[in-house]
């Protein structure tokens, strides 16, 4: 009870108090957190309790039978509780963690952070575990120099960039009576797109850039020239033989391909609120990424000018999932 | 979540381990429980190992509750319902046994590796040799890898690799218990009282002498005491330990007679020559100290009473180790007190007519104490009396039948019907227990004594002599006085063990054993509050209290601590370390050759050219660096291949 009402302490919220007290690693520059002597913190666990306990009854027995056999087995075991916290002290020291930033999701879904922990010493590390709040713990062993990565997974509940939460690295290897731990903060961050809408909102008929409003497809339109092969650009449209001149992969580019081209408007937008006007903008912008259009984004402040390919799709939702809040 | 990780079912792997630390932990208890507990423990411990290997599941809570209470009456029945030391340990073996089946969880797996530890604790319940104490590291060190699995369930350290990191935790747990067991406050014992049948295995000289409570004794080669003189230690025939004295006699045993305690004040006596030693003395759950005749300086805390017993404060129930002086030529109480003369003359009326009439007749004839004294030896010396471990048993009138029927007899026989007649003839006597002889071990120059040293003798009141030792044994069988027991007995009959003579390498290998066994009482064992305190007073001087103590057991263990620390720091990097010197010493033998390694050339670049530079040495440059590489840069490194790759390198000549 006691033990876990302390780790609840100093392991949960941070606090303002606590704050000095459990310094998280430094972070060098390159984003790797190494955890240092002094930012590894031991406290018994309940099994560390009953090894005190069973020290205790041991001494007194020993005390009172004037077992001086029974004082130096006391004293192994005792001896054997500190080594075995310095241990579990020593299997977290200088362990390095390093977080990548995930792909990005859509709120609602799970982003996983990739962390790698290396491990400079010559012996391996067992059973460290590492968790960030919210976040269900993860347990691995790191060879001698060696590293092993773990996925943390978080839930993304709210557009807009997701921080990795403080991280914990714990471990109550070897003897399961300590437990170390050490907080570590990782600069990586994972974009949250908005949540689309659910489908069957048409777009606005004033959207389409030609004004016919028809939703047809194919290459149909104008060629207007000659642009640079993206991915999920159909290889109907490559330019073989100018590529042939060319050092790379040229497209043919067509005024109103694949559908036209349209403009998605915040101001044509339906929507109780502005959350709601991002959720239906993002609806639209995966339809007409998956319709093969082009489009372009007016939203307040910013305009978007229309494209297509995975790099626009991704651009336009980065502007959605950033629309309104606070640069970071 | 950590509640989660606690609730974990064991597995296979783990029990095993557990079960084979618990077995080793249980082995050395098996001769101290009643039989039935060890077999119900080790049929429960196979059951477990059996539903384990069969997956099968663990018996209900109605098939385990009415075995435990079961198993509890057991334990109280057999032990005639006292919770002594036996009994609780008994009961603590069972209810271990009996948690084996409910244990499938990690956090009983916890708590039974924390008893089984227990278990090893309790045994030096029973024995604290030096077997033992080495012994139960073995299931120490079992226990904690079982722990480490427990603890650590599915990774990728291996079984072996668990116990070997066990122990190397128990190694470095070893400094840290030396300084605790040196520096610990040590607190003279007992805090609360110590069961009786923790001590009923203690043998010694026994309260009162009857026909065979010596000769009992004659057969045990138990050690008694031993003793390290000053000097030389004395003669065989001066060695006399002094024990109980007894004055009433019954018509069977000599007892210490209740009137004794109303004796005047006992006091030390004149004499010369003081003879300083010290004895450790096993427990023998007595009051007695065993001083040569005649103590001139007592232990710390000793008493002296009236027949100048040496008296402990408390019975003797751990070893002890005393500072002692004896006068061996002395005189004592030259006068007799009214009391004591009385004391010293009692007969019980009607007992033993014979003896009392030749105790008469020689009173009557007018001869001096002394001469009478001479006549009772002589009498002892001329007459066919023979010295044995088994006398014939003697009926009521036991003196008359032992002077004039049986004439075979231990020591008590003797001490016995020699004060009876003195007290007949008119002479104060009484009776003195205690040791005679022993052992000198060459090996650590100390003296033995052994329960089968038990002795008995006579004092008789000499005017002007005052008390004057007389042992009639001696007049039977002077080689017991002058060599031991086994030399006076007669062929054939029952020796002990050590004290006899048959094989001399034996008894070499015994001595040394017992030299070991005397360091590891005098030292391990014999460490106490006293022991400590002279340890510390070169720190301290003198006046060391408990907050001494305490403080340098604290200084101690946190400086151990920090060393612990700084190696731990410093460990994962040494590796690294051993094999850079390494290559900076292959780069000197090259720099020999004008090969110097640039600053920015990495060491395959350098070996590289240095092998285009010296074509004949080429292989093993490359050979070399290549290895360092792999090493340093990569994981290739065990400590044996760095080893190598030193050796290599020490070899290589550019």
């Amino acid at each position: 009870m006691l033990t876990s009402s302390l780790h609840r302490f100093l392991t949960g919220r941070p606090r303002a108090g606590r704050e000095k007290l459990l310094r998280p690693a430094r972070t060098s520059a390159g984003g790797t957190a190494v955890l240092g002597p002094r930012q590894v913190y031991i406290l018994p666990t309940r099994a560390g309790l009953l090894h005190a306990v069973l020290l205790a009854c041991m001494l007194i027995g020993s005390i009172n039978y004037s077992l001086n056999l029974g004082y130096a087995l006391t004293f192994l075991l005792a001896g054997l509780g500190l080594v075995a916290m310095l241990h579990a002290w020593r299997n977290l020291t200088g362990l390095q963690l390093q977080a990548a930033c995930p792909a990005p999701v859509f709120a609602g879904q799970h982003s996983q952070f990739r962390i790698t922990l290396g491990n400079p010493r010559r012996d391996a590390r067992h059973a460290v575990t590492v968790m960030a709040q919210g976040a269900a713990p993860v347990l691995a062993d790191i060879a001698a120099t060696g590293q092993t990565t773990l996925d943390i997974s978080l839930p993304a509940r709210q557009r807009g960039w997701l921080p990795l939460p403080r991280c914990t690295a714990a471990g109550e290897f070897p003897l399961g009576l300590f437990r170390a731990w050490a907080h570590a903060e990782l600069p990586a961050r994972c974009l949250v797109y908005p949540s689309p809408a659910a489908p069957g909102t048409p777009w606005p008929q004033a959207a389409y850039t030609d004004g016919s409003g028809r939703h047809g497809s194919g290459d149909d339109g104008d060629f207007s020239g000659l642009r640079e092969h993206r991915e999920g650009d159909s290889p109907r449209r490559v330019d073989w033989k100018a590529s042939a001149r060319s050092e790379s992969l040229l497209a043919k580019q067509f005024e109103g391909s694949a559908g036209g081209t349209i403009w998605l408007d915040w101001k044509m937008t339906p929507g109780r609120d502005g959350e709601a006007r991002i959720a239906q903008l993002t609806r639209w912008v995966l339809d007409a990424q998956a319709a093969g259009m082009r489009f372009g984004l007016r939203l307040p402040g910013r305009d978007i000018a229309p494209d297509a390919g995975p790099a626009h799709l991704h651009a336009c939702l980065q502007a959605l999932a950033l629309q309104g809040l606070p640069p970071s | 979540m950590k509640a989660a990780v606690n609730c974990h079912p064991l597995q296979g792997g783990q029990l095993t381990w557990l079960l084979a630390g618990l077995l080793l932990a249980l082995a050395p208890l098996f001769a101290h429980l009643p039989p039935w507990v060890s077999l119900a423990v080790g049929a429960l411990g196979a059951w477990r190992y059996l539903l384990m290997r069969r997956r099968l599941a663990l018996p209900p809570l109605w098939l385990r509750l009415p075995l435990a209470l079961g198993g509890m009456a057991g334990v109280l029945a057999s032990h005639a319902g006292s919770l002594g030391r036996d009994a609780s340990v008994a009961l603590l073996v069972l209810m271990l046994g009996m948690k084996l089946l409910e244990a499938d969880r990690r956090r009983d797996a916890i708590l039974l590796v924390h008893a089984g530890w227990f278990l090893g604790f309790t045994t030096f319940l029973f024995s604290q040799s030096l077997l033992l104490g080495l012994y139960i590291l073995l299931p120490t060190a079992v226990l904690a890898a079982a722990l480490l699995d427990i603890s650590h369930p599915g990774g990728t350290l291996g079984g072996m690799a668990r116990l070997r990191l066990g122990c190397r935790m128990l190694l470095q747990a070893v400094p840290l218990m030396l300084v605790l067991f040196l520096l610990f406050p040590r607190l003279p014992g007992p805090l609360w009282g110590v069961p009786r049948d923790a001590l009923e295995a203690m043998t010694g000289l026994s309260e009162d002498m009857s026909p065979g409570s010596i000769s009992q004794l004659g057969i045990s080669d138990e050690v008694a005491f031993r003793a390290e003189f000053s000097g030389t230690a004395p003669p065989a025939h001066q060695r006399y330990w002094r024990g109980p004295v007894f004055w009433h006699f019954d018509g069977y045993a000599w007892r210490p007679g209740t009137q004794a305690r109303n004796l005047p004040q006992a006091s030390l006596p004149e004499g010369s020559a003081r003879t300083d030693y010290a004895v450790t003395l096993e427990p023998h759950n007595r009051r007695w100290l065993f001083l040569l005749d005649l103590p001139a300086e007592l232990p710390q805390g000793a008493v002296l009473h009236p027949g100048q017993q040496v008296l402990a404060a408390q019975p003797v129930r751990s070893r002890l180790r005393y500072d002692a002086a004896s006068h061996l030529d002395y005189r004592l109480e030259a006068t007799l007190a009214p009391l004591a003369r009385e004391l010293a003359l009692q007969l019980p009326a009607g007992s033993n007519p014979r003896t009392r009439t030749l105790g008469r007749e020689w009173a009557d004839s007018g001869a001096a104490p002394a001469a009478l004294v001479e006549r009772a030896l002589h009498m002892f010396r001329e007459q066919k009396f023979v010295y044995t471990l088994s006398p014939p048993r003697l009926g009521n009138h036991g003196v008359d039948q032992f002077l004039f029927d049986t004439r075979r007899g231990f020591c008590e026989h003797y001490a016995g019907s020699f004060v009876f007649l003195m007290r007949a003839a008119g002479v104060p006597a009484r009776v003195v227990t205690g040791y005679q002889g022993g052992m000198v071990n060459p090996i650590g120059g100390y003296l033995i004594v052994r329960q089968s040293d038990a002795h008995a003798w006579a004092e008789v009141w000499l005017p002007e002599r005052g008390w004057v030792r007389v042992d009639p044994t001696a007049a039977v069988a002077p080689q017991r006085i002058e060599a031991g027991i086994a030399s006076a007995l007669p062929a054939g009959e029952a020796l002990p063990g050590l004290a006899g003579e048959s094989f001399p390498l034996l008894r070499q290998l015994h001595l040394g054993l017992d030299a070991l066994n005397n360091g590891w009482n005098q030292w391990v064992l014999g460490y106490n509050q006293q022991r400590q305190r002279e340890l510390l007073s070169w720190l301290y001087g003198s006046g060391i209290g408990l907050r001494e103590v305490a403080q340098t057991m604290v200084a101690a263990v946190t400086l151990l601590l920090l060393g612990f620390m700084l190696a731990a720091l410093r460990g994962g990097r040494r590796a690294g370390h051993r094999l850079d010197r390494a290559f900076r010493r292959f780069e000197a033998k090259l720099g020999q050759r004008g090969l110097r390694r640039e600053p920015w050339e990495g060491a395959l670049d350098y070996a590289a050219r240095a092998a285009s530079a010296l074509p004949q040495r080429a292989d093993i440059i490359r050979a070399i660096a290549t290895d360092y590489a792999a090493q340093r840069y990569g994981r290739a490194y065990t400590s044996q291949r760095c080893r190598r790759l030193i050796h290599h390198i020490r070899k290589f000549r550019p």
